[in-house]
C-alpha cells in the first residue's frame, strides 16, 4: 500500500468570475436543504411535524460540524493527500489523506476551499434523505447518530472517489473508461448515498405503527401538509440550480458559456418528471396525487444531478421523462409489494432516480467506455457501500436505538420528544389505523 | 436470510472491480462488470426477500 499520493491538481485553475459565480451559486444552494426539509416535514404526520423540523436542523447541524471535524480529511480536498493501494499496476485510490479539523482550510487556494465548501453543503443535503424515511417513528438521537456516521465516513469517502481524484474518478486514466465516473451534481455521494441509507435505515427501524395491518392491504397514511410539500419543490428548484451549476465548473471544469445549457436541462428534467408522474397518477388513481407529483419533479431533479452537464435538452427531457415514470409505480411497489414503510418517497426519488441519472450520463456520452464508468460507480454504490451502511445502521442501532417506544409512537414523535406539538390550537383526531 | 442477501452484494463488486483489472479487451470486461451488477441485484432481491420474510411473521 503507497500510503499518500497526491491527487492531480486540476488544469486548468478556475478564473475569478468562474471563482466569483461559484460562490453565489453555492450561497444558493442550501436552497434546496430548506425544501428537503419542507417536503419531508409535509410527508410526515401532524403531531410529529415539529419533531421532523427540528430533526432537520439538528442533523445537518451535526453532519457540518462532523465533516469540518473528521470528514474533510477522509474527502481530501484540502491537501490533495490521499491513500492508494496498487493493484496490477494500477493505483486504486480508496481515501483522502487530508488534515482533520480543516487544518489549513484558510490558507489552501480558493479553488480548493470551495470544493470543500460544496462538499460541506452536500453532505448538509444527504443526511437529511434518511431522516425523512424515517419519519413519525426515528428518534431525534438516533437521526443525530445517523448523520453523524454519514458525515463522518461514508459522505466524505465516495465524494473522495469521484470529486478528490479518487479510483472512480480514475477509471478513465487508469482502465481507458471514458473520462472516468462523471457525476457533477452529487447524484452518487448525495442522492443515490442518502436513498440507500434510507433503504437501510427503515430495513432497521421497521414500518410506521398500523402501517402494514394483519388483514388487509398497507394503511394508507398521507402527508400532513402538501402546501409545504410543494413550496419545498419551488424552492429545491433554486438550490438544484445552484447544485448543478457550480458542480458543472467545479468538477467538470465547464466554460459559462454552457452554464445556462445545464441550468435549461435541470428545469427540463424536473419538469418532465412531473408531467409523467401526473400522468401516471391520473391514469393510476383517477385524479393526479399531489405528493406523488412532488416526488416526481424531486426525481427529476436528482436525474439531472448526474447528466444537466452533459446531456442536450432533449436528451435531459427523456431523462426526465423516465424518472417521473419509475418513481411512483416504484413509490407504490415498494409498499405494497415489498412491504417497505418509507413515508418521503426517498428510496423511489432519491436512490433510484440518481441510479438513473448516473446511468443516462454514461449512456448519453459521445465517449466510448463513459457508460461502463458509469456502471462501475453504481456497482460499487449498490455492492460496497449500500452493505457497509446496512452493517454500521445495525450496529449503530444497538447503541443508540432507532425506533421509539410504541407508546412514544402512539402520542406522536412531538409530545414525546418535545413536549409539546407543532399546531397546539388544532385538535388532533384519534388515529383510527390502531388496530 | 436478509444478511446473506447483504454478503452477496459486496462480492458481485469485487466480480465488477476484478473484471477491470484482469480483462484489458472492452466486450470481455463490460460483460464481467455487467455480470458483477447482476450478482449485486441477486443479491439485493435475496435481502428484500429475507426482509418480506421477517415481515410476514411479525404480522401473524
Amino acid at each position: 500500500m503507497n500510503p499518500i499520493v497526491p491527487v492531480p491538481p486540476l488544469e486548468p485553475p478556475l478564473t475569478d468570475t468562474a471563482i466569483a459565480l461559484t460562490l453565489v451559486l453555492l450561497l444558493l444552494a442550501p436552497l434546496s436543504v430548506a425544501g428537503l426539509a419542507l417536503i419531508t416535514t409535509g410527508l410526515g404526520r401532524s403531531r410529529s411535524a415539529a419533531q421532523a423540523l427540528l430533526g432537520n436542523l439538528t442533523i445537518v447541524a451535526v453532519a457540518a460540524i462532523v465533516f469540518a471535524l473528521v470528514g474533510t480529511g477522509l474527502a481530501g480536498n484540502l491537501s490533495g493527500l490521499s491513500h492508494a493501494v496498487h493493484l496490477a499496476r494500477k493505483p486504486w485510490n480508496w481515501t483522502g489523506a487530508g488534515p482533520l479539523f480543516l487544518h489549513g482550510f484558510s490558507s489552501a487556494p480558493v479553488q480548493r476551499q470551495l470544493e470543500i465548501l460544496f462538499e460541506f453543503l452536500a453532505v448538509m443535503l444527504a443526511v437529511l434523505i434518511p431522516w425523512g424515511s424515517g419519519a413519525d417513528r426515528l428518534r431525534l438521537a438516533a437521526g443525530c447518530a445517523v448523520s453523524a456516521l454519514l458525515a463522518a465516513l461514508f459522505f466524505p469517502l465516495v465524494a473522495h472517489w469521484i470529486w478528490g481524484g479518487g479510483w472512480l474518478a480514475a477509471l478513465g486514466a487508469n482502465f481507458g473508461l471514458g473520462a472516468g465516473f462523471l457525476d457533477a451534481g452529487g447524484a452518487a455521494p448525495v442522492h443515490a448515498l442518502g436513498g440507500l441509507s434510507a433503504l437501510a435505515l427503515v430495513w432497521i427501524v421497521g414500518p410506521r405503527r398500523g402501517k402494514f395491518p394483519r388483514e388487509g392491504l398497507s394503511t394508507a397514511m398521507p402527508g400532513h401538509h402538501v402546501v409545504y410539500v410543494l413550496f419545498g419543490c419551488l424552492l429545491c428548484l433554486v438550490g438544484w440550480m445552484a447544485w448543478n451549476l457550480a458542480g458543472a465548473i467545479l468538477w467538470l471544469n465547464a466554460p459559462l458559456t454552457a452554464l445556462p445549457r445545464n441550468a435549461v436541462d435541470t428545469v427540463l428534467s424536473a419538469s418532465a418528471a412531473l408531467l409523467a408522474t401526473l400522468a401516471v397518477t391520473r391514469f393510476r388513481f383517477g385524479k393526479p396525487d399531489a405528493s406523488m407529483c412532488a416526488n416526481g419533479w424531486l426525481a427529476g431533479l436528482v436525474a439531472s444531478s448526474a447528466c444537466a452537464a452533459l446531456l442536450t435538452p432533449g436528451e435531459s427531457l427523456f431523462v426526465g421523462l423516465v424518472a417521473g415514470i419509475i418513481t411512483p409505480l416504484l413509490v407504490e411497489m415498494l409498499e405494497l409489494a415489498l412491504s417497505i414503510d418509507d413515508p418521503s418517497g426517498a428510496i423511489a426519488v432519491h436512490a433510484v432516480a440518481a441510479l438513473w441519472g448516473i446511468l443516462a450520463a454514461g449512456f448519453f456520452a459521445p465517449e466510448s467506455g463513459q457508460l461502463l464508468a458509469q456502471v462501475v460507480g453504481i456497482a460499487a454504490l449498490l455492492g460496497l457501500v449500500f452493505p457497509a451502511v446496512y452493517l454500521l445502521f445495525a450496529i449503530l442501532n444497538r447503541i443508540v436505538p432507532f425506533r421509539v417506544d410504541p407508546d412514544g409512537e402512539r402520542i406522536g414523535m412531538d409530545l414525546h420528544e418535545l413536549g409539546g406539538g407543532a399546531y397546539p390550537e388544532f385538535v388532533i383526531h384519534r388515529d383510527d389505523s390502531y388496530r | 436470510m436478509k444478511y446473506a442477501g447483504l454478503l452477496v452484494m459486496p462480492a458481485g463488486f469485487f466480480l465488477t472491480a476484478a473484471a477491470l483489472v484482469l480483462f484489458p479487451g472492452s466486450a470481455q470486461r463490460a460483460v464481467f462488470v455487467v455480470c458483477g451488477l447482476a450478482v449485486e441485484a441477486l443479491g439485493l432481491g435475496v435481502a428484500v426477500r429475507g426482509h418480506m420474510l421477517a415481515r410476514g411473521e411479525s404480522r401473524r
